[in-house]
């Protein structure tokens, strides 16, 4: 039953409230003073959700995020299908990152295309001791014989290439030339740096900028001919392919995209985006960089949108169109019109089996507050979120369109956070990645990995709506949920606070 | 539009519709400037030639799809081993959260680990606080019985000291001073994650038997009649422990599993989250030192832990990933020699079953090629497990085997008829793998999740037996070691050799005359 009907507002901020205090019982003085300022309850009218956040996780607590190394490579680069990302460092990164994102991509992999290879410098005690550029070097070469349709190199550094000094800069710069101008990235994101993936993000559009960027000039003449409705795709990561249902509507609309970051993305494709008309930007938090360069640089103007439900959906299609000419504003309400049905019916299908159950979200940087409209499409509710690695921005963007008016907020939750708001909370879904996934599917709560679908999707526009509809209720109503009590363990726990 | 409400595509049919496969063709012509389909096709069919094998092999340092991961891996795979025990690892947090993902991804199960999340300032100033705030608050959160610290790669460059780290930090009152804090410094660049395994199930017994890092007196070896087992790195830990120690009942043999984290990956979904579950208790884990003997189940998983036992005075044994009948029977004629039991009729008798069974299927794998990848010792029981049914191994590849493993190997394919066209391939790679695969190939490939990609490139059929399988759900459970264990791998091969019999014979009209109901 929906928390807002069988309580009062007043009575949930209270409980939330209590149970933040609950929590922080656990910790010895100084990590409560610190943890307390990264949970807290949502005000409706706040500019933000009232939360610090981009600091740095407190050592010894479980904390979900990753690393700089994560965000470049596992997320930025890593999709970027025709070139070969290295990962220069001791084999683990590379390893545990390998074909873990399901970032789709058509291509010939081995041959023209890399994204689900491991290239690893596989570091050792020497490459420590004498340092990494030689081998470096000698990779490449390799790299040059064995793969010769590659269309580009990057080195993601990982954490002892910092700290032992390489100067992989130098070492891309002479290949780059010794290769004809072959592009060859440096990126230095080794995962000490900063206090997530979030940095990588960062580090990794700086790449972009100085290493492709700046090597092509803004007079040179693209490979096709310029239209007035080019646009370019950019954060959307191509998770199940969730970019193509996403492009298939700006091209029904009148668009043309011209280049998709990173997800099934190409080296052709970064180079040619200064020539888009429009940067239409998913993962505000991964690409704003990037977008604003271009914006400052290039002049190109650059827009956030949501394609998770057909609120957002319609809202997104119709602030795009905004940008361009009649044409294309009659482009998007016939966008609208033609899958009108398919939501109606997706609605009329799933609605009646989730309304009213409620959700508690722990993400990256966007989907915390980009899925709360699909959820509440279906008459669900979100009544907890929070960031692994949001900055205030996002706080902010969360706390204006997003969260009602009490909802629990937990920036860099911990294990032993979540836990409990989850077992006090009682939520019908929990929607978060695959280290929690088991936790809470064991306390017998139903869970959606909310990274990567759970080798479902795509999640994004009206096809993705569809499959999203149908994964949740598939999570929730599974039978499996009534089966975790033992039937001679008559043990009945209270739904709600409120009720004990 | 394809998509509906009644009949939901999801991304396997959904991108097989003309408007999407339209689209697709659109961005790559004109966006994504394509290589020529000739020019790919033609370095497609280079890439399986003996002239690209041997540029292939001739690389120094490039390594492409290693079967191996990192040392810090097996050290949290130890540590959970232990009742209560929390792994706490020194370094960038970014590490923890990939070894619980791919623990959670193999096992299907939480994996808890904690982090002591270094950053710029610890790199320049050493971590030293992170470890006293990090054990204060893992002791205080977790509540464990005792915290497994082990490094990352960026603690180990950076030189911190764990031994002084642990003892300031105790000194500091983090954790009171007679709390259990083993440690092990497991650095990513020196071995890979069977060496992280090793080492930390050294540093904790190191840390029981020899006075708790000079806080206590080191203990005095009283020999008793109990035999202490190590399982070693394996993704089949659930069902293989279970299966040891249900081999130890019927053999009435008292024991002390080290590292037994069968539990901890298999926890009950019944409405608790069991953060800690079953384990090697810590006074058993003390006790170990009086038991007289050491069974390691795989060599080059306990290269050090071995020789730090039989240096407390105990007889020490390993084996290789026993898998098969004189794997097993060598297994259980060890157990009887060193407890003095008696093997007893019921296990004979799941001998006698075992060999019938390879008896009536024989003829299916009998003179079938083979290439295996993974472990160096599972490599080694698989291998030896496939001549004892007269198939060839033909190639033998660990990323993370050393020579010695290679004159192993080759020893072995020198005893038996079957072995002489057999190959060990010791650092070499998946890619190396897939050259092999197209130069000299065999009928089927056995290796873990990442041979699905060598599988679709050459054709050849996998079968999943490894670390990690990702993509295939609850092998895990079941055990390879044993007779039934031995059972289980038969069957999953011979599941496989049917399945690929069927696929060939199934086109109606033209093969369909050998599609057989009795094979």
């Amino acid at each position: 039953m929906s928390l807002a009907t069988s309580q009062g507002i007043a009575e949930i901020k209270a409980r939330n409230k209590e149970l933040i205090q609950e929590v922080l019982k656990v910790y010895p003085e100084k990590t409560a003073k610190r943890r307390a300022k990264h949970l807290n309850v949502h005000e409706i009218g706040k500019s933000d959700c009232g939360v610090k956040s981009n600091l740095k996780s407190i050592p010894g607590v479980m904390t979900i995020r990753g690393c700089a190394y994560a965000g470049s490579k596992g997320v930025v680069w890593g999709p970027i299908k025709d070139m070969i990302h290295i990962s220069h460092g001791p084999v683990g990164c590379g390893q545990y990152s390998w074909g873990s994102r399901r970032n789709y991509y058509v291509g010939t992999t081995g041959i023209d295309s890399f994204v689900t290879l491991q290239f690893t410098s596989d570091f050792q005690e020497k490459d420590i001791v004498f340092g990494g550029d030689k081998k470096l070097v000698k990779i490449i070469d390799e790299i040059q014989e064995l793969f010769p349709l590659n269309n580009g190199i990057t080195i993601q550094s990982e954490c002892p290439i910092g700290l032992i000094g390489d100067d992989i800069e130098a070492v891309s710069r002479a290949k780059s030339k010794e290769y004809e101008g072959k592009t060859i990235v440096p990126v230095r994101c080794e995962g000490f740096r900063g206090v997530s993936q979030s940095l990588g993000h960062h580090i990794a559009n700086d790449a972009v900028r100085d290493w492709v960027f700046d090597k092509v000039t803004p007079e040179s003449k693209p490979t096709f001919e310029p239209t007035p409705y080019d646009v370019a795709i950019i954060g959307d990561y191509n998770i199940g392919g969730d970019a193509w249902s996403s492009r298939i509507l700006l091209e029904e609309m009148g668009l043309r995209v011209i280049a998709q970051w990173s997800g099934d993305g190409s080296l052709a494709e970064l180079e040619a985006t200064p020539k888009a008309k429009l940067n239409v930007l998913h993962c505000y938090r991964s690409m704003n960089y990037i977008s604003r360069h271009m914006e400052e640089k290039f002049g190109i103007p650059w827009c956030e949108y949501n394609f998770f439900g057909p609120s957002k959906i319609v809202e997104s299609l119709r602030k795009i169109a905004g940008y361009f000419d009649d044409k294309i504003k009659e482009g998007a309400e016939r966008v609208i019109e033609k899958y009108q049905p398919l939501v109606d019916a997706v609605i009329a299908k799933y609605r009646p089996r989730l309304e009213g159950k409620s959700v508690m979200l722990f993400v990256g940087g966007l989907r915390p507050r980009h899925v709360i409209g699909a959820y509440e499409d279906l008459g669900m509710e979100v009544v907890g979120t929070g960031y692994e690695f949001g900055h205030n921005d996002d706080y902010q963007r969360t706390a204006q369109h997003y969260v009602k008016d009490g909802t629990l907020i937990y920036d860099d939750v911990t294990g032993y956070e979540f836990e409990r708001f989850v077992e006090k909370i009682q939520p019908d879904l929990v929607g978060s990645g695959i280290k929690e996934k088991y936790v809470f599917q064991k306390m017998g709560v139903p869970f959606r990995q909310m990274h990567s679908w759970d080798y479902s999707g795509p999640y994004h526009g009206y096809d993705g709506f569809a499959v999203f509809a149908r994964d949740m209720d598939m999570a929730i109503n599974s039978p499996i949920w009534k089966k975790t009590k033992a039937p001679w363990k008559n043990v009945s726990k209270p739904k709600l606070m409120a009720a004990e | 539009m394809a998509q509906s409400a009644e009949h939901v595509l999801d991304h396997f049919e959904l991108f097989r519709g003309p408007e999407y496969q339209q689209m697709l063709a659109n961005k790559k012509k004109m966006f994504e400037n394509p290589r020529d389909p000739a020019e790919v096709e033609r370095v497609r069919e280079w890439s399986k030639t003996a002239e690209y094998r041997e540029k292939n092999f001739a690389r120094e340092a490039l390594t492409v799809n290693p079967a191996k991961a990192c040392q810090p891996l097996g050290a949290v795979f130890a540590s959970v081993g232990f009742e209560g025990t929390l792994p706490f690892v020194h370094g960038s947090q970014g590490c923890v959260a990939y070894y619980r993902s791919h623990l959670s991804r193999h096992f299907k199960e939480p994996s808890s680990c904690v982090s002591s999340s270094m950053t710029e300032d610890a790199a320049v100033f050493g971590g030293l606080n992170n470890m006293i705030d990090g054990l204060a608050n893992s002791y205080n959160m977790y509540k464990p019985k005792m915290i497994a610290v082990s490094t990352t790669c960026m603690a180990e460059v950076i030189g911190d000291d764990l031994n002084a780290f642990i003892k300031t930090s105790k000194e500091k009152g983090s954790v009171p001073a007679d709390f259990d804090v083993p440690f092990a410094h497991t650095p990513a660049f020196v071995g890979s994650h069977v060496t992280g395994y090793d080492n930390a199930l050294k540093g904790i017994l190191e840390h029981f038997w020899d006075g708790k890092a000079g806080t206590a007196s080191k203990l005095e070896r009283a020999p008793n009649k109990k035999i202490n087992l190590i399982g070693g790195f394996d993704g089949y830990t659930v069902g293989n422990i279970r299966e040891i120690k249900r081999i130890f009942e019927l053999m009435g043999i008292q024991n002390t599993v080290l590292a037994d984290n069968s539990d901890v990956f298999d926890t009950p979904t019944d409405g608790e989250f069991r953060m800690y579950d079953g384990g090697t208790t810590l006074e058993d884990a003390a006790n170990a030192v009086h038991a007289k003997a050491t069974i390691s189940m795989q060599q080059w998983c306990t290269e050090k832990t071995l020789p730090f036992i039989a240096d407390h005075g105990q007889e020490v044994v390993a084996f290789n990933y026993p898998v098969g009948v004189s794997a097993t029977d060598e297994f259980l004629m060890a157990l009887s020699r060193i407890s003095g039991k008696d093997i007893p009729e019921e296990l004979a008798r799941e001998r006698g079953r075992l060999v019938d069974a390879m008896a009536d299927s024989s003829a299916h794998i009998h003179g079938k090629k083979f290439a295996i990848y993974g472990d160096p010792d599972l490599c080694y029981g698989l291998a030896a497990f496939l001549l004892e049914v007269g198939a060839e191994p033909i190639h033998v590849l660990a990323t993370n085997g050393n020579k010695a493993w290679e004159e192993k190997m080759q020893a072995l394919f020198g005893s038996s008829p079957f072995g002489q066209n057999c190959h060990a391939y010791p650092g070499r790679d998946l890619w190396h793998m897939r050259s092999l695969l197209f130069t000299e190939p065999v009928d089927f490939l056995i290796g873990n999740t990442y041979g699905k990609y060598l599988e679709r490139d050459t054709g050849t059929p996998l079968i999943r037996i490894g670390f990690p399988i990702f993509d295939r759900h609850h092998h895990h459970r079941s055990p390879l070691w044993g007779y039934q264990g031995g059972m289980n791998v038969l069957v999953k091969i011979l599941d496989k050799i049917f399945d690929e019999i069927d696929k060939k014979t199934n086109i109606a009209g033209k093969t369909d005359y050998s599609f057989d109901i009795i094979r």
